[in-house]
């Protein structure tokens, strides 16, 4: 790893805490492009937002020189970590990837869904509701099965499919007493019949680099739950609603879940904002950690704001 | 060499193992952080939390 740099040289940053397969391959990426960057750990960040002589400089082990980033690329397992981060480093003038706007919108479902929707992306059927009243009216209207998710949250943790109403009425009070108030916002989506799979595809800037199908007995297909990875070609209309899917939510580096519906037609079910991709680069044959280093050092040399 | 601090196993670390890294005990199946390879030192990753993944 290097970490000084000589002039006119980018400077990239990579802020996490927990260092996974993925975070390996993407220092072993820098390595292998001859790039200078530098390790930060979210867990030892500390940033003042009223100073404005130091435009707010971290504190902690070696984090004063964050701010010497020309880019950081944020692989943060906690999203409200890298939800403030990344407002903190766009703040200070320093290009994150992904953009603070694509954590704040795939963070939320709901937001996800919003901006999908307003961008003209097909997703399922999804309505929001405060009450468990109102859930369960919207449930019936909806037609059984649906899913409920977490508003946030990942990996398939706390989904739930819903057959009938006997389960729609459990769910929804146990939903409203785990204690946290975000689960008292129901978030409920038509269950796709996909065919014992659905589609991953990954977006690194304005391309669809690369795309997975994800199969699965269970009709969680995740792959952090067991699901197999294969390859899947990149069509057309996958490519289309990736990339719409990518820059609906704020752009950057970003994994899109498709779902095919019984009709053959995609439907966008979620985009998450900082992929795992350890099971995808021998299934696709593409080097996925090194698409990513480019795109970070392109957005390093050319000043972008990560999109 | 490093001991697994919930059971004491002796553990071998690659050599291109990094600080934040997370590794799996073979004795007891712990999931453990290297907080330090130089002297090696580790302890006990943190338990995965509501907001993390994706």
């Amino acid at each position: 790893m290097q970490e000084e740099r000589t002039d006119g040289e980018v400077m990239v940053g990579i802020l996490g805490s927990r260092v996974r397969v993925e975070e390996k391959l993407l220092y072993d990426a820098l390595d292998e492009r001859g790039a200078t960057f530098k390790r930060f750990d979210s867990r030892k960040v500390a940033f003042e937002l009223d100073n404005s002589s130091t435009a707010g400089a971290p504190t902690g082990d070696g984090l004063e020189c964050l701010q010497t980033c020309d880019a950081v690329l944020v692989r943060c397992l906690s999203h409200s970590r890298a939800y403030y981060l990344t407002r903190w480093l766009e703040g200070a003038g320093i290009s994150a990837v992904s953009p603070h706007q694509s954590i704040a919108t795939c963070g939320d479902k709901a937001l996800t869904s919003a901006a999908l929707r307003e961008a003209g992306v097909p997703i399922p059927n999804t309505r929001i509701a405060f009450t468990q009243d109102a859930a369960l009216k919207a449930i019936e209207e909806m037609g059984y099965p649906v899913v409920l998710k977490p508003l946030f949250g990942s990996w398939g943790r706390l989904l739930a499919r819903i057959n009938d109403r006997h389960a729609a009425e459990a769910i929804l009070e146990h939903k409203k007493t785990l204690g946290d108030y975000t689960h008292g916002v129901f978030y409920i989506q038509q269950y796709v019949e996909k065919p014992g799979r659905d589609i991953r595809s990954f977006v690194v800037g304005d391309e669809t680099i690369a795309a997975i199908y994800r199969s699965s007995p269970h009709w969680i297909t995740n792959t952090a739950r067991g699901g197999g990875a294969t390859n899947c070609p990149v069509t057309p209309e996958i490519d289309r609603l990736s990339r719409a899917a990518a820059e609906a939510v704020g752009g950057g580096v970003v994994a899109v879940d498709l779902l095919e519906d019984s009709d053959g037609s995609l439907l966008v079910s979620e985009v998450n904002h900082t992929p795992e991709f350890r099971n995808s680069i021998d299934t696709t044959g593409v080097d996925i950690p090194r698409r990513i280093i480019d795109y970070v050092l392109e957005v390093a040399m050319n000043g972008k704001s990560g999109r | 060499m490093a001991k697994c601090p919930e059971c004491a196993a002796e553990l071998d670390l690659a050599p291109d193992t990094v600080v934040a890294e997370i590794l799996v005990c073979p004795d007891c199946g712990v999931e453990l952080e290297v907080l330090s390879v130089d002297p090696v030192e580790l302890d006990l990753a943190p338990e995965v939390e509501e907001d993390w993944g994706e």
